[in-house]
């Protein structure tokens, strides 16, 4: 019983630490690919003692010390329980969210199986959906309470682009819904695991192609970063929602950005590149077609699992990273009609077609 | 049950703030709290798919289309009812508790906490079942129903002033 509940507090702990350490060194990623994409140096000022060797090291340690050390400024006119309630309401969802991505398979240790995986609920992904609703309150609530007409557009901004966006991510994850037949995401991760003709990992890109674009645009934009930071927008609302933030709450609105992004590089990496699947890796160990078997025992499969997912994860954090520096931010009508125009169409016309091509496919007489 | 009785006066302290704030933000935030309290309680009564949608739809959709239109309109306090309003208001409000409580006291009798229903009642499955085969004429007509709304909004929008 006490093991049970350690194993279940681990887990927890373990995924919320590695939410929030991955967002805190995505920070400093971030200033570094810049710097390598703009051909600078980026951060290298942080130095202890002198000594500025580890930049990584260094930035971590002084970031959070810069933050907090900063004055808390609350607008005069403000409202202060809603200034201050905020930034709490856009950290927590981003926090939350990660408890259902599953970071490897079952783990059997010492007649113990352990479904590596925070919580386990049948509706998975929708989970993770209506955390990512609740996320829009951090925004609008923060903006409105700074009684700040630039936070005012960036709240009012971010709530329509949140909306709208959001209809189409739920939409085009659909089809992958469709296929694999089921909303838990541990069973869409294993279902992964199949071979597609004998060799072809089943993983979500190879089959929903579309999905993936489609959905890799709305969550980009559901982390509101470059091209979709329309509710920040530095150059024309100062810096939207946010404006009247400082101190430790901005760091709360700065985290909770880079949780999401972790949160959906692991929604992307499980639904589309296979999650904690090594291609051709089964429970005991490595199945190549046409070459051989190469057994391994069962802790090995797991660490290599867990290392799989993390390096996956990873990837996709930088491929958002990358993004968020190359391209230039869009026009506000340009956003709306991205969303409903072209991404919610072709969502439900990927709906229909995978639906048509799954019928067509039970009914074939030849099944892989 | 304590798990009940603190979700469940939590969810009426939050729904009493929804009434008596004169902040209409304050009282957006109360009802989202509501509503996801009682979200909380459906997930407490082993019905996590109806929770998670009440949090979907609710809390996280119509609401944050609630705040925006506020934020738009950015409505200052409320000045204080008068006396008929109230009386009205809670003259409604009798006239539905009378409606609610033959359902109330019918409803089975059973405790929070001790639900009944297991295996795979409320799970994504079972709903889709009862959704797509015993219910599909009044699904389809809730559909074609929000349709007709959604032709009539646009209707109403591109009209020329």
């Amino acid at each position: 019983m006490i093991v049970d509940i350690g194993i279940i507090a681990a887990k927890a702990l373990m995924v919320l630490s590695m939410v929030l350490n991955l967002a805190g060194v995505l920070g400093w990623i971030e200033r570094k690919a810049s710097a390598l994409i703009q051909d600078r140096i980026g951060a290298n000022r942080a130095s202890i003692f002198g000594f500025a060797g580890l930049g990584l090291v260094n930035t971590l340690i002084a970031d959070p010390i810069k933050f907090l050390t900063k004055e808390d400024f609350i607008p005069p006119k403000g409202d202060r329980l809603l200034h201050t309630l905020a930034p709490c309401l856009a950290l927590f969802p981003a926090l939350v969210a990660f408890a259902v991505i599953p970071f490897g398979d079952i783990l059997v240790l010492a007649d113990r199986t352990i479904n590596l995986q925070v919580a386990n609920l049948n509706v998975g992904i929708l989970y993770i959906f209506s955390m990512a609703s609740l996320s829009v309150y951090g925004i609008v609530i923060g903006a409105w309470a700074s009684n700040n007409k630039f936070s005012l557009l960036g709240g009012v901004r971010g709530s329509a682009q949140m909306i709208s966006y959001e209809i189409a991510m739920g939409l085009s994850v659909m089809g992958i819904l469709m296929i694999y037949g089921t909303l838990e995401l541990q069973e869409i991760a294993r279902a992964q695991g199949n071979l597609l003709w004998g060799w072809l990992p089943a993983w979500g890109i190879f089959l929903q192609p579309a999905a993936f674009l489609l959905f890799f645009t709305a969550a980009v934009a559901e982390t509101k970063r470059i091209p979709f930071d329309l509710p920040e927008a530095e150059s024309e609302i100062v810096a939207g929602y946010h404006v009247e933030y400082s101190g430790g709450k901005f760091l709360m609105f700065f985290a909770g950005e880079f949780a999401e992004i972790v949160t959906a590089a692991g929604l992307i990496t499980t639904l589309f590149f296979g999650g904690w699947q090594v291609p051709f890796l089964m429970r005991d160990g490595f199945h190549f077609p046409w070459v051989g078997t190469l057994f391994l025992p069962q802790l090995v499969v797991a660490l290599l699992q867990v290392g799989a997912f993390t390096l996956k994860v990873l990837f996709f954090c930088w491929l958002q990273i990358l993004l968020r520096w190359s391209l230039p931010r869009f026009r506000y009508d340009q956003v709306m009609r991205l969303g409903w125009k072209m991404l919610l169409p072709l969502a439900l016309l990927n709906v229909m077609v995978t639906a048509v091509l799954i019928v067509a496919w039970q009914s074939a007489p030849l099944k892989p | 049950m304590i798990l009940f009785l603190i979700l469940a006066g939590l969810s009426i302290v939050f729904s009493l703030l929804v009434v008596f704030q004169r902040n209409v933000i304050y009282s957006a935030m109360a009802l989202v709290a509501t509503l996801f309290l009682i979200a909380v309680l459906f997930l407490t009564l082993e019905a996590a798919m109806v929770g998670i949608l009440q949090i979907l739809v609710y809390a996280g959709a119509i609401m944050v289309l609630f705040l925006f239109v506020i934020m738009l309109l950015n409505p200052g306090l409320l000045e204080g009812r008068s006396i008929a309003w109230w009386i009205l208001g809670s003259l409604a409000a009798v006239l539905l508790l009378f409606v609610l409580v033959p359902f109330l006291s019918d409803s089975g009798r059973l405790l929070p906490g001790q639900a009944p229903a297991g295996g795979s009642f409320g799970s994504p499955e079972s709903l889709a079942q009862s959704l797509f085969t015993d219910f599909v004429l009044p699904f389809e007509i809730a559909s074609v129903l929000l349709l007709v709304a959604i032709v009539g909004a646009v209707v109403l929008a591109k009209r020329e002033v």
